[in-house]
This record gives structure tokens, C-alpha cells and sequence, in this order.
């Protein structure tokens, strides 16, 4: 049950408690309780939107920036992790298991410049961070599991 | 001089009488329409497992693509009879009982081509899908029509079947899980439907194309029955349990005087089953069956939701348990099942299949296919939702303004 709400919720977290019940087979108050608990175990962190740039905000830049960093006595990398995730500009932080770099930090900034400035300025200043390397992010094809191009026409046919 | 030629007599009387498919003229209307938004189709919208796909490159890469044994690859034929085995518990000889056809399609036309002659009757259960009675047709066989019911919840009776049989019926067609309804027959349903064919010489045409799609319970065939197997005909293919509609495969299973006699049929008509198609199915058979159950859990998700939309909209929908349709009544609207598909074409922009497509017994219903994603279901139903306030507020003008 758990497993088929997070399904259907990845593909569309907006449906209503009346749908989801239906789609499993319960009634909407066990959906919508099914669902709180999901939330309360911190199952699910929270709910978002996924936008077509091309459409919302042609001129938003986008980044992946990777960061070599030198992890803290008894820490490791959560501490920087953690200064880095508090940026509003930062959409997201991931630990790597690479051998080139530690972290991999998304940006999203207005232009090109604000993203070049936030990168010397704020990440690269930081204790700890060694190095930075950005890659700008130019089209984004699919995001979370949603085509953001266009998807390809249905050719199946009636019958 | 002009010489002109003239088709109508150059054509077969057989051919020209035969109608073309109900489901046919929906799709080509919707095809010319724009925002049009489908629920018509009749196949996955899954892709193949990459296995099975990673199997057909393998081929293409290292093997000559050749036309292969009549009856099948070996290797194929092996599995099938496995396969059927493990679902029924009933063996059928690789060698001498089993032909890899060109989809379902093709294992039914063999078997009512090798059965029927003029005047042969044939018992078509319906609603069912839209190939068997014209078939018939082109055999010279009478085909008559056993309809279902669905305060039956569509499943076939010996009640409705014994009236129909007669002294020339030769074949009954039995397709469940059902396309269009989705209903399934359990053994107990089946156990009188065997009961009333044992004593007679009729041969039963069981496809069961759908048979690995159903939802909560498992599909019980004919064959699994005491002496049904020696005469039944067992058709299944790829197409529906492993998204494999494009590959063109099927396979039909029978007793084999009727395999050696249907196998010319095949040897003339086609030869072969695709080669490619033959060595990849080999994949679907051992190693696809955690990516059905996946893909069964995907449609009995959309199968729940639509059930329960269409009746909380009033349309009353039965509770199939196979396939991936849902066939909602709408009676309640006044309108026949071509004219509320039309006007749902015209007007909101859903195209969906009339329940008269698949025989009279359809009247009243339509097909809502659910192999498309959530989304587009969803989207769907609220365009239908909106439909159907329309009509209803037409109902209300008409009664005002009497």
C-alpha cells in the first residue's frame, strides 16, 4: 500500500484523497490518513512543482556545481552540507561517492552572472571547500520522473 | 478505346459482404480532430521489457534472419508448452500440438478456417472483440451471436449457450478474459459450459489473449477441465501480457489432429512467425514474469479508479476482473452507445469505442480502455464528468420546456 501511494504521488502529488482512495481501493479518509502518516514518519518531506523554465522563466540559469571539500574532525561533509542547503539559491546538496569530487550542489540563479558570483562568493569561500567546478545546466529533458520536452505522439491505433 | 475495369465483379461476394470494423471509423475521426484525447486503444501502453528487446538486438547482431521451422522456432515451442503447463497443468506436445502463429490474430483465423465449412455455425459469445464473426463469414460459416449479460456480470451460462446449439454448431468461440468487458469465467463458471460440451462433437476456440491480466484472482482455462483439453483449441499470444503488440506473436495449442490439419494453413498462408520476433519472445517466457506483475499492478490501479469514477459520475461500471477495459452503461443517458461516443468526440474531445462495435449485445456501453497513464485517465474523466453534466442539463431543459 505505502509503496503504490508513493507511486501515484510521485506521478502526480495533487490528486485528491477521493482519487487516490479510489485508485486503491479504500475510502478517501484512509487515503488521506495513509498519507499523514507518510508525513508524519518523514516519509515524505514535502511537496513541490515542477516547471518548464522554457515557459515560467526563460532567463533562470541553472547549475551543478562540484565542490572537493575536506571533511571536519568528527563530522565529515554534513557540517559544510549543512551551511551550503541553507542558501536560498541552493535547490539541492548531495553527498558523492566519487573519486574527483564530495559534493554535488544545484543552484538556480536569475543569470549567468548571479550563479558565478554565488559560486566564488559564497560557496567557494567557505572553510573546508577546496574547489569548485561549474557546469551550466542548458535544457532539462525530464525532471523527477516528468518529461519537461514535449512526449512523443501516441501512434497506437483503435483496435 | 477506355477499358474499365470493374471491381465490384472482380471482388469476392464473401469480402465485400463482411463490414469493416466498428472500432475502425472512431479512430479515424478522432485522427483528423486536434486536442482529441484517446481511450480507444486496444494496446499496452507499456514498453516491451528490455530484456526481451535486448534479446531481439542480440539477434539481429549475430544471427542470419532467416525464415526458421513452419511451426516455430524449437527452443519457442519449447517454452510455450512449458509455460502452459505451469499456468494449467495440462502439457501440450511441442512437436506435434503447438504452431507459433502471427499473433492471436492468426491462431483464430487458423482454427476457424481448419473447422468451418458452409453452413457451419459457429457460437460467437459477445460482446467480444470485433475479428471472430467475420471470420466466420469468410469461411462460409453462419456465425450466431451468444450474448452475454450483465446481470451475469457478462460471463457466459449454459443457459444462454444451450438454446444456440444445434446440429450444425461446430465451434464455440469463448474469449475471457473478455475484450471488451473484462470479464473473467472461473471454474466453477466454466464447469457447466464443459458439462453441456461433453457430450457433443463441438469444438471450443478458447482465447485467452488477456489471460495473464486479471486482478485479484488467477485465470482458470477450459482446458485445465475434465476432458476439455482434447477439444479445445487454446490461443494466447505476446501481444497483451508483455507489450508486445508490434512484435506480431501469438501461438495456438491443440490436440494435434487439428494442429497437423491447421499447420498447412499456416505453411501456405505465412510460412513463419517473425524470426526476430520468435528468439526474443524466448526471454518473455523465462525471465519477464516480475515486469508483468508490474505492469498488472499499474493497470488494476487505473482499472479501481475508473470503476469507481464512472459509477460516483452515474454511469453504472461493472467490476471486470481481466484485461485492461472498463465498459460503463450508459443507458442513463438516453443516447446509444454510438451516438454518446460521437457526441463525446465531437463535443469534449474524448474518443472512446461504442459497446455495439463488439456485437448488439454491446448496446448500451461503451469501452474505456485504461493502458494510458494516470494523467491522461484522469484528464479524461474530467472531460467525460463535464459531458455528462451537459446532457444532464439537457434532460432538464427538454423537461422545462414541456
Amino acid at each position: 500500500m505505502k509503496n503504490e501511494i508513493i507511486r501515484i504521488l510521485q506521478q502526480n502529488a495533487r490528486i485528491s484523497d477521493t482519487e487516490l482512495g479510489e485508485m486503491l481501493g479504500i475510502s478517501p479518509q484512509e487515503a488521506a490518513d495513509q498519507i499523514r502518516a507518510l508525513e508524519e514518519d518523514g516519509v515524505i518531506r514535502g511537496y513541490s512543482v515542477i516547471l518548464d523554465d522554457e515557459k515560467y522563466d526563460k532567463s533562470a540559469v541553472y547549475a551543478t556545481i562540484e565542490l572537493k571539500v575536506t571533511p571536519q574532525r568528527d563530522c565529515g561533509f554534513d557540517d559544510i552540507a549543512k551551511i551550503i542547503m541553507m542558501y536560498d539559491e541552493v535547490e539541492s546538496v548531495s553527498l558523492m561517492s566519487s573519486g574527483s569530487y564530495d559534493l554535488a550542489v544545484e543552484v538556480k540563479g536569475s543569470n549567468l552572472k548571479d550563479v558565478a558570483f554565488f559560486v566564488s562568493e559564497r560557496l567557494s569561500t567557505i572553510d573546508g571547500v577546496l574547489s569548485t567546478s561549474t557546469h551550466f545546466i542548458l535544457k532539462k529533458y525530464k525532471e523527477k520522473g516528468i518529461f519537461i520536452d514535449n512526449e512523443e505522439p501516441d501512434e497506437r491505433g483503435m483496435c | 478505346m477506355l477499358s474499365v475495369i470493374d471491381y465490384e465483379k472482380a471482388l469476392s461476394g464473401r469480402v465485400k459482404s463482411i463490414k469493416p470494423s466498428g472500432i475502425r471509423k472512431f479512430f479515424d475521426i478522432a485522427g483528423t480532430m486536434e486536442g482529441v484525447i484517446s481511450l480507444g486503444v486496444g494496446e499496452p501502453d507499456f514498453s516491451t521489457p528490455w530484456v526481451i528487446r535486448k534479446a531481439a538486438i542480440k539477434v539481429l547482431e549475430r544471427k542470419h534472419i532467416i525464415y526458421g521451422p513452419n511451426k516455430g522456432l524449437v527452443p519457442l515451442r519449447a517454452a510455450v508448452s512449458d509455460r502452459i503447463e505451469k499456468k494449467h497443468g495440462v502439457r501440450y506436445d511441442s512437436e506435434k500440438e503447438l504452431i507459433v502463429t502471427v499473433g492471436g490474430s492468426e491462431a483464430i483465423d487458423l482454427a476457424i478456417r481448419g473447422l468451418i465449412d458452409p453452413g457451419d455455425e459457429v457460437l460467437v459469445v459477445e460482446p467480444s472483440f470485433v475479428c471472430y464473426a467475420p471470420l466466420v463469414e469468410l469461411t462460409g460459416g453462419v456465425a450466431v451471436p451468444v450474448p452475454t449479460r450483465i446481470e451475469n456480470n457478462f460471463k457466459l451460462t449454459a443457459e444462454d449457450l444451450r438454446d444456440k446449439i444445434t446440429d450444425r454448431t461446430k465451434l464455440l468461440i469463448l474469449p475471457f478474459p473478455n475484450n471488451p468487458t473484462g470479464a473473467i469465467m472461473t471454474r466453477e463458471d466454466l464447469e457447466p459450459i464443459a458439462e453441456l460440451l461433453r457430450d457433443t462433437n463441438i469444438i471450443v476456440l478458447s482465447d485467452e489473449i488477456y489471460s495473464e491480466l486479471t486482478y485479484g484472482r488467477r485465470h482458470c482455462s477450459i482446458i485445465e477441465l475434465e476432458d476439455m483439453r482434447e477439444r479445445t483449441i487454446y490461443v494466447n499470444g505476446f501481444s497483451k501480457a508483455y507489450a508486445m503488440t508490434g512484435w506480431r506473436l501469438g501461438y495456438v495449442a491443440a490436440p494435434a489432429p487439428i494442429i497437423s490439419q491447421i499447420a498447412k494453413i499456416h505453411q501456405y498462408g505465412i510460412m513463419c512467425s517473425p524470426y526476430i520476433s520468435q528468439n526474443a519472445a524466448v526471454e518473455a517466457l523465462t525471465s519477464c514474469d516480475a515486469e508483468v506483475a508490474k505492469m498488472v499492478d499499474e493497470y488494476n490501479v487505473r482499472r479501481r479508479y475508473l470503476v469507481s469514477e464512472f459509477n460516483r459520475l452515474g454511469l453504472t461500471c461493472f467490476n471486470p476482473e481481466g484485461a485492461f477495459y472498463v465498459f460503463p452503461c450508459i443507458k442513463s443517458t438516453g443516447l446509444s452507445s454510438e451516438e454518446f461516443c460521437e457526441r463525446l468526440l465531437y463535443e469534449n474531445k474524448v474518443a472512446a469505442v461504442p459497446g455495439s462495435a463488439f456485437g448488439d449485445s454491446g448496446e448500451g456501453y461503451v469501452r474505456i480502455s485504461y493502458a494510458y497513464s494516470l494523467k491522461h485517465l484522469m484528464e479524461a474523466m474530467r472531460r467525460i464528468g463535464l459531458f455528462l453534466e451537459k446532457l444532464e442539463a439537457e434532460k432538464n431543459e427538454d423537461k422545462g420546456s414541456c
